[in-house]
């Protein structure tokens, strides 16, 4: 057969095509145990980078031990014990008809559409007392959805200690930026809720005065990423709403003054 | 033997890939603000474009005239694919900070090109050494951009500190620019203004 006859082209397209699928999938089914396994490793490091601990000698996992993993119910902010917390994963339980739940068009700022009914917090221990409590938080940015930690203070549930995005799509060097350790810097010391208890935390256009009343609510926002800035203002807007963790967040801060 | 020392060496001062053709300067620019990503990237070149160049021309007789260029996407692609896949289980943290410049390669002209202009025409044997050469030739830019970055941005070699900074104690002010990308631009620039000026027939005509 000629080199270029119509047959030919056809047959070597497809036994091309057949021998590198191959190759690929093949590559990518025997090495997913092992990329599995750093995610999950991944996953571990970052929280514990939110609880201010990635410093510390010690491997991950021995200074997870210091991080309690519960799971909470968001509608009525107790703990849950029939969900396994090593295994669950309430972002693909968010899509599960019975274990996620439809998020109201006009309260779904994040613009995640569902999210779990139950969702992991981490309790970070110290000497013996639970000393802040990472939530996980994710929403849209421009192109990609931005998964994340904010962890507050145990004392008065509203001190932002830490903010960081564990995996996004967003450009690098322009939405990127959330990663930038300067920015993520601001974020230590923000109040997350005003005194009436309403969610106030906010991502802001240009530098924050911090003299100025309410400074510490607002967060400089970053140049050029107006889009992902606002997404990561919405999704903490959301998340720590009624929608979020709020109930939660609430019953704990009652059970703090009900033994005080 | 003499060709193929020319194929093999030829490629990293004589025809660079990056200071002669000016070619795959998106990368170069992208992934060499530390040495670990740029070793990483350099070695990840060399293999696509090795085995690119192998596999082109082995099949160079069968492949239909009009369907070539085609044919040479997907056999990039697939390498580029599973090159990834293998930094990710195995080099998670860099294939992390690298993340799309992996996935970049494919569109890495230096491959592309050494697949068209060499591996249709020649051996396998050939092809294989004028992979290497070609990966070794990118590979030098990158890491002479990559020390000068990394050691002039943030004081360090492979995240080893070698100039104390400023900030925590030392004398060394650090120059933020080695850590944008036009720095980059500089340090070929000046790379390519050296070669040429060793060697003189490189310089283009004016027109």
């Amino acid at each position: 057969m000629a080199k270029n006859s119509v047959g030919q082209t056809f047959g070597v397209a497809l036994l091309l095509c057949v021998v590198c699928s191959v190759l690929v999938s093949g590559a990518a089914v025997t090495l997913r145990p092992t990329q599995e396994a750093n995610k999950l490793l991944d996953k571990k490091q970052n929280i514990l980078m939110a609880a201010g601990l990635a410093g510390e000698t010690g491997t991950v996992d021995e200074l997870f031990e210091n991080i309690q993993t519960r799971i909470v119910d968001l509608e009525t902010g107790e703990y849950v014990d029939d969900l396994d917390a090593e295994t669950y994963d309430f972002i693909d339980a968010a899509t599960d008809p019975t274990l996620g739940v439809a998020i109201a068009e006009d309260q779904d700022r994040a613009g995640i559409k569902r999210r779990a009914r139950s969702v992991p917090v981490y309790l970070v221990q110290k000497k013996g007392q639970v000393d802040k409590v990472i939530l996980p938080i994710y929403g849209k940015g421009l192109w990609s959805t931005l998964y994340g930690f904010v962890a507050l203070d145990r004392d008065d549930l509203s001190t932002i200690r830490s903010l960081l995005f564990y995996e996004h799509g967003e450009t690098p060097g322009l939405g990127g930026e959330v990663d930038n350790p300067s920015w993520k810097g601001l974020w230590n010391g923000k109040q997350a809720y005003g005194s009436d208890g309403s969610v106030r935390i906010q991502v802001v256009r240009g530098a924050v005065d911090a003299s100025a009343p309410g400074s510490e609510h607002r967060v400089d926002g970053l140049s050029g990423a107006t889009i992902t800035a606002r997404g990561v203002h919405n999704m903490l807007q959301y998340w720590l709403s009624e929608g979020g963790y709020k109930n939660y967040l609430d019953r704990l801060r009652a059970q703090t003054q009900g033994e005080a | 033997m003499g060709k193929a020392r020319d194929t093999l060496l030829g490629p990293i001062f004589d025809e660079n890939p990056i200071a002669l053709q000016i070619l795959g300067i998106c990368s170069a620019l992208a992934v060499t603000t530390k040495l670990d990503t740029a070793v990483t990237m350099c070695l990840a070149v060399i293999f696509v474009c090795t085995m690119s160049n192998g596999a082109v021309s082995l099949i160079r007789k069968f492949i239909p005239t009009n369907i070539r260029i085609i044919v040479q996407m997907t056999i990039i692609a697939s390498l580029v694919i599973i090159v990834d896949q293998f930094l990710r289980a195995y080099a998670f943290g860099i294939s992390k900070q690298l993340s799309v410049f992996v996935g970049l390669i494919i569109t890495n002209c230096i491959i592309m090109g050494r697949a068209e202009a060499f591996a249709m025409k020649e051996g396998v044997g050939m092809s294989l050494l004028d992979g290497i050469g070609n990966g070794l030739g990118y590979s030098l830019i990158l890491l002479v951009v990559g020390v000068l970055r990394e050691l002039f941005g943030s004081g360090k070699l492979f995240g080893v500190e070698i100039l104390p900074l400023a900030n925590v104690g030392g004398w060394y002010v650090p120059n933020g620019l080695m850590l944008l990308p036009p720095s980059a631009f500089f340090i070929i620039g000046g790379f390519i203004w050296v070669l040429r000026s060793f060697k003189t027939e490189q310089i283009e005509e004016e027109d």
